[in-house]
């Protein structure tokens, strides 16, 4: 007989993403959710990632999560550090980076994101800290992931505001505006995983985590009318050693 | 050359109510010593940017400092949210807080303008985001070469930068090293620059990766051991996580907060 492991599905989401981060990839990280997941493909299959953070940390092997983009671990462990000009004009911009990996309040049906207001812009409702890195990242790099938990206030119909452009309007307007890198290829929360249309752009749930109602993630999890794939597939479940990995990682501060 | 001045004098004399003030330390060497200074002294008015306004912006804002605030992310990191910053936006407690908001990348590059003496940067960015709409510092621009469109976003050029440092000798030259963030741009835009440094000794002996600032581009030294606490100066001290996350329920509360700055920055030195 099998042993039933369990788990939460915040820990089905991190180990889900860190099954999309292929080994010798160079990826820019943003902090929480997506350092977390780095972290763990890092000590699991992927022990060649290069990891970055835009505090201009080139190849950081830290032992305990980082807290800050800026933790001295980061600097100690790195390949290299570089000025905050460097990482981005030279690193960034010209596209050297395989895989950003960004996080976000509110994401839309064609993956744009905002991390910046909950409300106007002039007048929010709700003041989030901003788009940091994260307008370019999604800009320039090859290709894009993006991880957040999925409710009915994070997967909205409209975001209020753009921090940072998945597709758009839809399929052409990345070209129109000159955004180089591919654009996000998945987005993974604790529920399941979207994927664009190959033709439209627009997201589609593609599978859904172990235990998972189809019918829960389209009325009640979503802000908007989710399609969903004729053929949906179910995440395989966490492995044991996926799960002691993930449960080893420690947070500095915490 | 960079004169040798005491961190009270180095502010009073170098700041003005009004200025547009650079507080740089991309997530390290953050000046927060400084900052302290400036709440004391009670200047007003004031413009300040920085790419990464963490705890220090949060009390400056608080404190009723500041008008204006030019940033890329303002948070507290890892922990949430800044408090203070959000008060003086959703609220304007205690006061209206005006902002001209970037990414890390075109901030940098408004860095990296004013250091190189020009009125502008281009890069590719900010298209199709909000960012693009509401900054006054972002615009549209042709290349005169291949006619593609790429961004410009204005030079800054802050009356006063301050950076901290690890160390500086006693001609004035600084010496950093570690997460080096913005921190040479910061200086170099500046129309004057006040460092502070853990120590001033003899001799600058070099270390891997560092950056130094001749004297003769810095305008003024102040030695202030532990002048990035609680934030880190690697090879000095390290990030005192846990008054980070401490933070968010000292600054969540109006009184608290103001509790807080009376006993640890008005009648304190740090």
């Amino acid at each position: 007989m099998v042993e039933q492991l369990q788990y939460t599905s915040d820990e089905m989401m991190s180990i889900a993403a860190a099954r999309q981060l292929k080994d010798g990839q160079v990826c820019f990280i943003g902090i929480g959710l997506p350092s977390k997941a780095a972290n763990l493909a890092r000590r699991l299959h992927a022990p060649n990632l290069t990891m970055i953070y835009e505090s201009g940390t080139l190849g950081a092997k830290p032992t305990v999560l980082p807290l800050s983009i800026g933790d001295g671990e980061l600097a100690e462990t790195a390949d290299a550090v570089v000025s905050v000009p460097e990482i981005f004009n030279y690193l960034l911009q010209p596209g050297r980076i395989d895989v950003g990996f960004l996080g976000a309040a509110q994401i839309d049906k064609f993956a744009n994101l905002n991390s910046t207001v909950i409300g106007d812009y002039k007048t929010p409702k709700v003041r989030l800290p901003g788009a940091g890195g994260a307008p370019e990242i999604a800009g320039a790099c090859k290709d894009v992931i993006i991880m957040l938990r999925q409710s009915t206030k994070s997967f909205v119909d409209q975001i209020p505001f753009i921090t940072s452009v998945g597709y758009g309007s839809g399929a052409q307007d990345r070209a129109k505006l000159g955004l180089r890198g591919g654009g996000p290829s998945i987005v993974i929360t604790d529920l399941g995983i979207l994927e664009p249309d190959p033709f439209t752009k627009e997201l589609v749930l593609t599978q859904v985590h172990p235990n998972v109602e189809i019918a829960t993630v389209v009325k009640n999890k979503t802000g908007w009318d989710l399609r969903v794939a004729e053929e949906i597939k179910v995440t395989e479940p966490p492995s044991k050693e996926e799960l002691e990995a993930i449960r080893s990682l420690k947070s500095a501060g915490k | 050359m960079a004169e040798i001045v005491s961190l009270q004098e180095g502010i009073r004399t170098l700041l003005n109510n009004g200025d547009t003030v650079a507080l740089e330390g991309f997530t390290h060497l953050i000046p927060m010593a400084a900052g302290h200074e400036i709440i004391r002294q009670g200047f007003k008015n004031l413009t300040v940017v920085r790419l990464t306004p963490d705890l220090i912006c949060d009390q400056l804002i608080g404190m009723g400092c500041v008008s204006k605030l030019v940033f890329s992310w303002g948070g507290n990191p890892g922990v949430g949210s800044l408090h203070r910053f959000r008060d003086a936006i959703e609220n304007g407690w205690p006061s209206k807080l005006e902002i001209d908001e970037h990414s890390h990348a075109g901030l940098t590059n408004r860095f990296v303008a004013g250091a190189s003496g020009l009125p502008f940067a281009v890069m590719r960015g900010y298209k199709g985001t909000g960012l693009e709409k509401y900054s006054p510092t972002v615009a549209p621009i042709t290349c005169p070469f291949t006619g593609e469109e790429l961004v410009a976003v204005a030079a800054v050029n802050p009356d006063l930068s301050v950076i901290h440092a690890q160390r500086a000798d006693r001609k004035g030259n600084v010496q950093l090293w570690g997460i080096t963030g913005i921190q040479k741009e910061a200086v170099l835009s500046g129309k004057k620059s006040l460092v502070t440094v853990e120590e001033i000794v003899d001799e600058l002996k070099p270390h891997p990766g560092d950056v130094v600032l001749p004297s003769w581009l810095v305008t003024a030294v102040a030695e202030v051991p532990g002048g990035s606490k609680p934030s880190y100066a690697a090879g000095y001290y390290q990030r005192d996580n846990d008054f980070y996350i401490a933070w968010d329920e000292i600054s969540r509360d109006k009184d608290r907060f103001l509790a807080w700055i009376e006993q640890n920055v008005l009648k304190g030195d740090g």
